[in-house]
């Protein structure tokens, strides 16, 4: 028996019974799909259509295509992956680091984390393979296999080789997380399905799950043994992104505080997007007393906590670059806030610094409206603090003469648009087909936290 | 296992009730086949005489293996096979190495982990469960109760698991 302190707020509210969260859940997906819905799915997939389009000519004329010049030779690709990346962030530490702290509170929120987490992850790695310009060979450039170009083998002193094993394990080992966890509450959809085909389907999804005692105990170990791998995994990954600069000689982005001040930007835009689609889903699915304002409250209370770990970063960075009297660097940062990219500086320090501040105030952090508001906001801030490191720093190179400035093409919003399009598709069609909360885990606490009628 | 069996299939509202029943229902002699339930409850390992789950060692084991391959494989590339400086490098860079081998042994103590569990618990696409409820995924927990496994009568069984706080009793051939 769990037991709780009388003291605590319940997690799930509206005198819920284990039967009642089986129907509220599973419901959701044997509905018809309602004109929201579909609606919502023609957007994204008119999205990935126009977004198709820009891969494809990308792929057939090359990365020419892209605004890139000589001097400024990462610019939109990058920072959308590191955006990307970033925002598939939060599930996995939803899941498993609170899981490790015994946070019950994620229990409602973590399954439409992960999966945020694992579309995040797959948007994220477009940009990579596609800056390969042909990524059908791309096998041979990222991956150690025997090759003839030379028998040189891939070099494991390199950042982004590092990224290429920090991503595929981060992305694999949370879909088997996600997966876990899946399959009793496929099973519950499973025995529940009245046509032979969605018996069929759940059946297969399930594995064959039983519920037996024996499975339980063995389930508990794996999840805990899970999250204790996945919690090292995910700040090593976003700390390996930030390697792909730190390691270099650019001023701006030769930094040692580069990994926690990553890693923190991470977690703030991951629980920024978990927190605009989590409001769209409840509000849509009526799941109001599953994800209670006391989940949104402390989502929100975890972006401020990031937020201002990011923006004491921005402050010790500029200190830093002063103190290390190192002009190169003194000039690399007053020409990102002062410079002709300032206006990206200043949006990142509005939307990432100051707006976030906000939550400080309970009437706002308990506010609908506000946090949605806000989370796009976060979002964007997110979006220009890369853009801001990774085109402030390369515009201004090493001889005046090479100085330029970044355009974006029609292809770089096009790609861009591809894997907004990516991810909303792949997330409207799991909420609609796949319990888009947690029931084995939500039942195990009801007793415990549940409102009492 | 074509063969099938008789069982008895007790019922349970709820999870302490269930608990304090399997202690009752094992305290009165009866062997216990399984017992089934919507979701994990604290202590049933205990109640049902359980061992620990020794899925960690697994995990920890194939983690060794990840570890052993990653710098095999490092090594074995970049300074027995091929070597070459790189950025004023040793031919032996071990701080180079540590990303790629932990995420190695990452991926592989995570993957050998959960592929031990999968087949340990018969859990396949193409696996066909034994249920002797369907509301095991819903809102009830079952036990069940191997009828050819145990030496005392059926009436006697089905009054002890009344008595343990059974809501129904049923008996079920699987």
């Amino acid at each position: 028996m769990i037991a709780e302190s009388s003291l605590r707020e319940p997690l799930v509210t509206g005198g819920k019974t284990v039967h009642d969260v089986t129907v509220d859940i599973s419901s959701r997906v044997e509905d018809k799909p309602s004109k929201t819905w579909l609606l919502a799915m023609a957007v994204s997939l008119a999205t990935l259509t126009v977004g198709a389009f820009a891969v494809a000519s990308l792929l057939w004329e090359g990365i020419g295509m892209w605004g890139l010049n000589k001097t400024v030779g990462w610019a939109w690709d990058i920072t959308n992956f590191v955006w990307w990346v970033g925002i598939g962030h939060a599930g996995t530490l939803i899941s498993a680091i609170l899981l490790l702290f015994r946070q019950r509170w994620r229990m409602s929120i973590n399954r439409a984390a992960e999966a945020m987490t694992i579309f995040a992850v797959i948007c994220a790695a477009m940009f990579p393979v596609l800056h390969m310009g042909r990524p059908w060979l791309g096998f041979y450039w990222a991956l150690p296999l025997p090759n003839t170009f030379g028998s040189l083998w891939v070099n494991f002193n390199s950042p982004l080789l590092w990224d290429v094993f920090a991503i595929s394990t981060y992305f694999s080992v949370s879909l088997v997380f996600w997966y876990i966890g899946l399959i009793p509450d496929f099973a519950t959809i499973r025995d529940r399905a009245t046509n032979k085909v969605s018996a069929a389907i759940y059946g297969v999804l399930s594995f064959g799950w039983d519920g037996a005692a024996k499975t339980w105990s063995h389930y508990e170990t794996v999840a805990l043994v899970l999250a204790g791998l996945a919690t090292p995994l995910v700040l090593s990954v976003h700390t390996i992104v930030s390697f792909d600069f730190a390691t270099s000689v650019i001023p701006g982005w030769h930094t040692t505080i580069f990994p926690p001040y990553f890693v923190a930007g991470a977690i703030f835009s991951g629980f920024a997007m978990v927190l605009t689609l989590l409001l769209i889903t409840r509000k849509v699915y009526k799941l109001e007393d599953y994800i209670t304002i006391q989940h949104i409250e402390l989502m929100n209370i975890v972006i401020i906590i990031t937020g201002s770990i990011v923006g004491i970063a921005y402050i010790t960075e500029f200190f830093i670059a002063w103190y290390s009297g190192v002009e190169a660097e003194q000039y690399a940062f007053i020409n990102r806030a002062t410079g002709p990219y300032w206006w990206a500086y200043w949006s990142m320090m509005t939307c990432n610094v100051i707006s976030p501040q906000l939550f400080w105030f309970k009437r706002i952090r308990t506010n609908l409206a506000a946090t949605f508001v806000l989370s796009i906001i976060v979002n964007i801030g997110m979006w220009f603090e890369r853009f801001v490191i990774i085109v402030t720093s390369l515009h201004r190179d090493f001889l005046p003469s090479s100085w330029a400035m970044f355009y974006p093409s029609w292809a770089d919003v096009g790609v861009y648009l591809f894997t907004f399009g990516l991810f909303f598709t792949a997330f409207f069609l799991f909420a609609k087909f796949f319990p888009v909360i947690n029931m084995a885990e939500v039942k195990s606490i009801i007793k415990a936290t549940g409102e009492k009628k | 296992m074509s063969d099938k069996s008789n069982y008895i299939v007790g019922v349970f509202d709820d999870e302490d009730i269930l608990l304090k029943g399997i202690k009752q229902v094992r305290e009165g002699g009866v062997k216990i086949h399984e017992v089934y339930s919507p979701f994990p409850v604290h202590g049933i390992d205990d109640v049902l005489g359980y061992k620990r789950s020794n899925l960690s060692v697994v995990a920890f084991l194939f983690g060794l293996l990840g570890t052993t391959l990653a710098l095999t494989m490092q090594i074995g590339m970049m300074t027995v096979d091929w070597p070459m400086i790189i950025g004023g490098k040793d031919y032996l860079p071990v701080p180079s190495f540590i990303p790629v081998t932990f995420e190695l042994t990452v991926l592989l103590a995570s993957f050998g982990m959960v592929g031990t569990f999968l087949i340990i618990s018969n859990l396949k696409p193409w696996g066909k469960p034994k249920l002797f409820d369907k509301r095991i995924t819903d809102d009830k927990h079952i036990m069940a109760i191997d009828l050819g496994k145990n030496k005392i009568e059926e009436s006697a069984i089905n009054k002890l698991l009344k008595d343990s706080g059974a809501s129904e009793v049923n008996l079920k051939t699987l």
